[in-house]
């Protein structure tokens, strides 16, 4: 077997087995919570709205009737279900990108975060939630998000070349200033509950997620990943550097605003709905490169899959572990990436 | 003159660059030929990586014409000019894990559409280029792993994989022992023997006399001398671009330059 079969074949299995994981752990996390579900009553109420569904737009006959009881049925599609897909899609997300960015940067430590992005939404988040400006918090997080891109591109940018460095320290001026603005803005005006549910969102928190968190996060993914997905040729280009790109046919001025800006976006999209959710990014996209190297037709779903895979579980664990009290998932990400991450380091460390 | 149909060759002609107040290059032309190698010579800052940069599309000439054939380069695509013309960089390293094979399949990228796997055509080409590029051991090990001669093979491997009609290789015997040194200069040869026409901007002075065809010796941006190696690099010519004096020093096996200092004013 040639090391390029190799890598094909390990595409091959651990792309359907990821997906085949990803949605045996939508169905397991659904039943687990306070209140006991089965997973045969979450087929059967799943195939009772399917039915009716139809019903109603002419298709099928009389629907079965649903397995569970209304205040159960709400707990299960009102309650987890949207909770779990927007952790799923935020998950994909977050890997996904932070898989592009590393790419484009060559920077093995770069994550979705990196142009400011989650400290420009954390600036919008608190305008609502402490100086009460009266629109959707998603909204603003993103509108937030999308200012600090700009002054994060515009400094970048300005000779017009985008270099890598200079994206860098442009991001983490811009990200210094906002988290500077948001500390004193919390500082002088929140008190008891407002101060909880503002850590708890620059925690990262998946706790007030609706059915239009999906919808946000979800067409993010859907959309913005799907045209992510298809750069994989682009990024193993700058593999070795802008040069050996450009020698390989690639526009790598446009090729770095594009990717970064839709990046940028998707990480947008996905911190107004969850907060900036720490490490899913930076840590997911090497693990998957142990698995399937670092090809990027194999590395990008692949993460995008184990990244849903990773948030559902860190979620389920966030509202169950300490139960009754729920912590704030970015608590648990960072519990377990910071350890992966450390060994991830030592590891490489002894093959350079 | 009988013209041969496969044989492109390249015309720089009056290739200039500048960025901001300075002047990078003037005035430079060169022709690559087919089938040979071309030296491209010069101390540190006298515009050799920068010619190389113009020719592959990485900075853009401020005046001059590049001409591959009958075609303007800058009339081309960059996917089209990269089909065309590989570029193997001084060391180029990468930050994340990479198998050799992986490498070699990068220079398969600007003749695949996107969304692409692999075709059958893709990794035949890269089983051959490994085999050109003596490099077929290597295949399976990590990048990283290798010493830097297995890291220039493998590079031109890649290179060679883009099925190119010109090489262009910028000082690839740099950091290496002799022993790699001879072997990577004996792989371009064997390179410009199959056909392909090959730029290479190199430092060592009797290299560059047993492995090119021609030379370009480039001081301060221009073109001080041009053409075969043993009669461009007269000792006059390395004293006044170089500043030492310089010998040639007949053995059995060939012949080197030995330099010392010029004798002061």
């Amino acid at each position: 077997m040639t090391g390029a079969e190799k890598g094909a074949r390990a595409l091959a299995v651990w792309l359907p087995a990821g997906v085949v994981v990803l949605l045996v752990s939508l169905v397991v996390t659904l039943t687990i919570g306070p209140a006991a579900i089965t997973p045969g009553e979450i087929m059967g109420s799943l195939w009772h709205h399917l039915t009716t569904w139809a019903h109603d737009i002419g298709i099928g006959g009389e629907p079965p009737s649903n397995p569970l009881t209304r205040i159960r049925d709400a707990i299960v599609w009102q309650g987890r279900a949207p909770r779990l897909l927007t952790a799923a899609s935020v998950g994909a997300g977050l890997a996904l990108s932070g898989a592009v960015m590393q790419a484009i940067t060559r920077n093995p430590l770069a994550d979705p975060y990196l142009l400011g992005v989650s400290s420009g939404a954390a600036l919008g988040a608190v305008a609502v939630l402490l100086l009460g400006v009266a629109i959707a918090l998603p909204i603003a997080a993103f509108a937030g998000a999308l200012v600090a891109l700009g002054a994060t591109l515009a400094l970048a940018g300005v000779d017009g070349r985008l270099t890598p460095g200079r994206t860098i320290l442009a991001g983490i001026a811009v990200a210094q200033a906002c988290s500077a603005l948001v500390s004193f803005a919390i500082f002088s005006t929140s008190r008891g509950d407002s101060y909880r549910e503002i850590i708890s969102w620059l925690m990262g928190s998946l706790g007030g997620a609706t059915w239009g968190s999906v919808a946000i996060a979800g067409l993010a993914v859907v959309i913005i990943g799907g045209v992510l997905l298809g750069s994989g040729r682009t990024l193993d280009a700058f593999v070795f550097g802008d040069v050996s790109a450009t020698s390989l046919g690639v526009n790598v001025t446009a090729a770095r605003w594009v990717l970064l800006t839709l990046t940028a976006l998707l990480t947008g999209a996905l911190v107004s709905v969850s907060g900036s959710i720490g490490f899913v990014g930076l840590v997911l996209p090497h693990v998957v490169r142990m698995l399937v190297g670092s090809r990027h037709l194999g590395l990008l779903p692949l993460a995008a899959v184990g990244g849903a895979i990773f948030l559902i579980w860190a979620d389920t664990g966030a509202r169950t572990v300490f139960d009754p009290m729920e912590v704030p998932v970015g608590i648990l990400t960072a519990a377990i990436g910071a350890p992966v991450f450390a060994w991830l380091l030592l590891r490489n460390r002894s093959a350079a | 003159m009988a013209v041969d149909v496969d044989v492109v060759d390249l015309w720089a002609t009056d290739l200039a660059y500048r960025v901001e107040s300075a002047q990078l290059l003037r005035g430079v032309s060169v022709a690559i030929r087919s089938g040979r190698v071309t030296g491209v010579l010069g101390p540190n800052g006298s515009g050799k990586s920068t010619l190389l940069r113009l020719i592959v599309g990485a900075l853009p000439p401020s005046a001059g014409v590049l001409r591959l054939g009958a075609t303007d380069l800058a009339r081309m695509s960059r996917r089209d000019r990269a089909r065309r013309v590989a570029f193997v960089e001084q060391e180029s390293q990468a930050e994340v894990p990479l198998r050799v094979r992986d490498v070699v399949l990068l220079g398969r990228i600007p003749h695949r559409p996107a969304f692409s796997t692999d075709s059958a055509r893709d990794l035949a080409l890269v089983e051959e280029s490994l085999e050109r590029a003596g490099a077929t051991s290597l295949a399976d090990r990590d990048f990283a792993t290798l010493s830097g001669g297995e890291r220039q093979r493998v590079h031109i491997a890649r290179a060679l994989a883009q099925t190119p009609h010109l090489l262009l290789l910028d000082e690839p015997t740099n950091h290496l022992d002799v022993a790699a040194q001879l072997d990577v200069l004996s792989l371009v040869a064997q390179v410009a023997a199959a056909g392909t026409g090959v730029l290479m901007a190199i430092h060592d002075l009797a290299h560059a006399a047993q492995a090119c065809d021609d030379v370009v010796v480039l001081d301060h941006g221009t073109v001080a001398a041009a053409g075969p190696p043993r009669e461009v690099l007269t000792p006059e010519l390395v004293a006044s671009v170089y500043g030492v004096h310089a010998e040639w020093v007949h053995g059995v096996t060939g012949s080197a330059l030995v330099f010392s200092p010029l004798p002061g004013p």
